[in-house]
């Protein structure tokens, strides 16, 4: 439906129009998004868990974390709230490099990211594994701010980034796709930003 | 761009019946869905806008509205001289235009009447509209629930719904409103003329019965990351403050 007197518009320049999804537009700035105040996590109280249902595999903290191997992702990322930023830069540790250093496989098919400030998100876990994920703890080489997300944020930049949980203290395996705080609160279970799976009554 | 809604496509169209200039830069608009919906106070709508060409912009806007008023679903929106949303709604909609919307959206930044209260509100600016929609629907469903609305804008010719939440604050029967003025000297002898604090705070809460059970900051990023932490400062525990940031 053309909506009468609307012929401006922010045009994405043709060479980068294939690189935003349907119904986004492409922001400069970095903005901030979250459901309460921001968490002040300081590194010595930090540590990071991984679970299956309620029982821990293994447990890291800060310094041991740090310790890990550090990988560097450039990536697009696209907020639901219909901004798109260019070419992210974070460092930190790959999912699949936690899970190594675990000793594990993932045992499950599905995954809740778990939050400091009790923010939790779905993601299946094959999109965690095979360079697709990490655990960010730098962004443009410096340490993740507050408001950001920091100490550590989980990255998965294929979807909506709502499931980049901020603050983020652990991931839990589960054996059925549960739905974390936003999709209980009427957001997609997956949110592909190419499908525009935004809410939960997208297809 | 984005294809053609598919028939299960939740956008539809909505018919632009008022406009109402609230302040110099923020104006009320008044659409009528062609599939009515329900809302519950705090959410909000997506608004798309499309061109000739097929390029869309997309934003969203909170419903100022009660859920029980009629007459449509209210949307009261800033302008912003270098936006691209914004300023077509002031310089170019008009009363009969359809507009295409989807909603009502979002689940956490809502206040139900059984949430009950006592609830804080802290609004910055055009963060206020949620917060009008839960305001209206407590006058209208249930005055027992005490509620306090701190208010932060520049001027006083700038507050959103002013002779509204006055008139509220008058009634004296449990909604008191807290007015704070960035850049110009407080006009009644309960407001502020300064940025919000956590003394501030403090003092809104001791005009509430008890300790809020919720509290609620909508604004700018920057506004709610100062009230939220000016709340915090004044003893309000973090898992009871809700926050809607508007952007950048
Ligand atoms: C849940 C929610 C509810 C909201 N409710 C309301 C509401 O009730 N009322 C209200 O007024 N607003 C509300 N907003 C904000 C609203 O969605 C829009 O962000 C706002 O209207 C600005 O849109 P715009 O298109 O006019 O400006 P935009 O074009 O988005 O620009 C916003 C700012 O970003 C800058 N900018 C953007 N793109 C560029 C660029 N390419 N280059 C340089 N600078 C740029 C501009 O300086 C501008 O000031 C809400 C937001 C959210 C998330």
């Amino acid at each position: 439906m053309v909506t009468r007197g609307f012929f401006s518009g922010r045009r994405p320049p043709s060479d980068t129009d294939a690189r935003i999804p349907p119904g986004q537009y492409l922001e400069q700035g970095f903005p901030v998004l979250s459901a309460g105040p921001t968490p002040r996590v300081r590194t010595e109280d930090w540590s990071f868990t991984l679970k299956q249902g309620p029982n821990p595999l293994k447990k890291w903290n800060w310094a041991e974390f740090n310790a890990l191997p550090q990988s560097k992702m450039t990536r697009d990322i696209h907020c639901v709230t219909a901004w798109t930023k260019f070419n992210t830069p974070w460092q930190g540790v790959m999912i699949d490099d936690i899970l190594a250093d675990a000793g594990i496989e993932p045992p499950t098919a599905y995954t809740l990211a778990l939050s400091f400030d009790g923010y939790s998100t779905n993601v299946p876990t094959k999109d965690l594994v095979a360079g697709k994920a990490m655990v960010a703890l730098l962004y443009e080489g410096k340490p993740i701010t507050p408001d950001h997300g920091g100490p550590a944020r989980l990255l998965v930049p294929h979807l909506y980034f709502w499931k980049s949980a901020k603050w983020v203290n652990g991931l839990q395996f589960t054996e059925r796709d549960e739905p974390g705080f936003w999709e209980l609160r009427g957001y997609h279970m997956y949110g592909d930003p190419w499908r525009e799976q935004r809410y939960s009554s997208d297809p | 761009m984005s294809a053609e809604p598919s028939p299960q496509s939740p956008w539809q169209a909505a018919t632009i019946t008022r406009i109402e200039k609230r302040t110099p830069r923020v104006t009320s608009f008044w659409f009528r869905p062609s599939r009515p919906f329900a809302h519950l106070a705090g959410q909000h709508v997506d608004v798309r806008l499309t061109a000739p060409d097929g390029y869309q912009a997309r934003r969203s806007y909170s419903i100022a509205s009660a859920p029980e008023a009629g007459g449509g679903v209210e949307l009261a929106i800033e302008r912003l001289d270098d936006g691209e949303v914004s300023p077509f709604f002031h310089d170019v909609a008009a009363v009969g235009d359809e507009i295409e919307l989807r909603g009502p959206l979002g689940g956490h930044f809502i206040w139900e009447e059984s949430d009950g209260g006592p609830i804080l509100l802290v609004g910055g600016g055009s963060g206020v509209v949620p917060l009008m929609a839960m305001v209206r629907h407590r006058t209208l469903r249930n005055k027992a629930v005490p509620v306090a609305l701190v208010f932060s804008a520049r001027l006083w010719d700038e507050v959103i719904f002013r002779d509204e939440l006055i008139g509220l604050d008058d009634r004296r029967d449990g909604f008191d409103l807290v007015l704070t003025l960035t850049r110009e000297p407080a006009r009644r002898p309960s407001d502020y003329s300064r940025r919000v604090d956590a003394r501030m705070m403090a003092q809104a809460i001791e005009r509430l019965p008890k300790a809020p059970r919720l509290a609620y900051v909508c604004g700018s990023n920057a506004f709610v990351s100062a009230a939220a932490d000016a709340l915090i400062g004044a003893g309000v525990p973090a898992g009871i403050i809700r926050t809607e940031r508007y952007g950048v």
